[in-house]
C-alpha cells in the first residue's frame, strides 16, 4: 500500500526533467536565428556598398586555447592625412551568438591605423574585419580561427 | 575607483605617432551565460570607448559582447600639442568612468 506514494514523486521529477530538456531545446535554435549571417553583417557596416580585398591586415593567431581572451591587430594601409584616411573599422565573426565584435572610428589624427583589442569567439571560425576609407571605398581581411576551449555559451553551474 | 588603466607616453617629439593603451575592470557580462539553478546573468557590457585628445574626439570604439572581460584597446596618435589626453568609457546602464593622462610636447 505504500508503494503508489514512492512512485509519485519520481514521476514529478521526470516530469519536470522532460520540461527543463524541452525548454533547451527550444530556447537554442531562437537563439541561433536572431543573429546575422556574416555577410548581413558586413552589408549592415558598408550600407551594401562592395567590399573589396586588400589594404587591411588582420592578425588573429590561427590556434587559440582559450576563446574568451583572444588578442587581434588590425592595420590599415593608409596615409591618414585629412584627405585620405580611415574612417571606420568593423570586425566582425562568423559564429558567435552576435556577429559584431566591435566598431572603431578614427580620423586623421591618429597618424597610423593600427588597432589592438582582445575579443571572445564561440567557436572555431572566420574573422573579418572591414575599413571604410574617407573616399567612401571599403577593403577587407579574414583569418580563420581555430579554437579548443569556447567562450560566450559555458556556464557556471 | 581605480577601475580604468592607460598607457601614454609621458613626453615626445611634435609630430611623433605615440601607442595608446586604455583597459578597464568589467566583467563584460555576455547576457548568454547561465549562473546556478538555470538562472541567466543578465548581460552588462560597456558600449563605447571615447578618447579625447587637447578637447578633440580622436577616437571611439563601439564595444559589443564578443569583445573580453576588462576590455583592452590600443591605437595611435600623433603627438601635436602638450594638453591632457583623456578617456570616457560607458557601460549599457549608463554607468560612465573616466581616466586621463597629460602629455608634453616638445620641439
Amino acid at each position: 500500500m505504500t508503494e503508489p506514494a514512492t512512485y509519485e514523486p519520481a514521476l514529478g521529477r521526470r516530469a519536470v526533467l522532460a520540461g527543463g530538456v524541452g525548454l533547451i531545446a527550444l530556447a537554442l535554435p531562437a537563439r541561433a536565428l536572431a543573429r546575422p549571417s556574416l555577410q548581413e553583417a558586413v552589408a549592415g557596416f558598408t550600407g551594401g556598398v562592395p567590399v573589396n580585398a586588400g589594404r587591411v591586415r588582420l592578425a588573429v593567431p590561427p590556434l587559440v586555447e582559450n576563446g574568451n581572451a583572444v588578442g587581434v591587430t588590425i592595420d590599415v594601409e593608409s596615409p591618414m592625412t585629412a584627405q585620405s584616411h580611415v574612417r571606420r573599422i568593423g570586425l566582425f565573426n562568423e559564429k558567435n551568438p552576435q556577429a559584431d565584435f566591435a566598431v572603431f572610428r578614427l580620423g586623421p589624427r591618429n597618424g597610423r591605423a593600427h588597432i589592438a583589442t582582445r575579443i571572445r569567439l564561440a567557436t572555431s571560425q572566420t574573422v573579418i574585419a572591414v575599413a571604410e576609407l574617407s573616399d567612401g571605398t571599403y577593403w577587407s581581411s579574414e583569418a580563420n580561427v581555430i579554437v579548443t576551449l569556447a567562450a560566450c555559451i559555458e556556464d557556471l553551474s | 575607483m581605480n577601475k580604468a588603466l592607460v598607457s601614454v607616453p609621458k613626453t615626445a617629439k611634435h609630430g611623433d605617432i605615440i601607442d595608446i593603451r586604455a583597459m578597464i575592470a568589467h566583467p563584460m557580462e555576455t547576457g548568454y551565460r547561465m549562473g546556478p539553478n538555470g538562472v541567466e546573468i543578465p548581460r552588462r557590457i560597456i558600449t563605447r570607448l571615447v578618447c579625447t585628445y587637447d578637447g578633440e574626439e580622436v577616437f571611439i570604439a563601439d564595444f559589443f559582447p564578443a569583445v573580453s572581460a576588462n576590455p583592452f584597446v590600443s591605437f595611435s596618435l600623433i603627438a601635436s600639442t602638450s594638453g591632457t589626453v583623456g578617456f570616457e568609457w560607458t557601460d549599457d546602464q549608463g554607468q560612465t568612468e573616466t581616466a586621463r593622462a597629460e602629455i608634453v610636447v616638445s620641439g
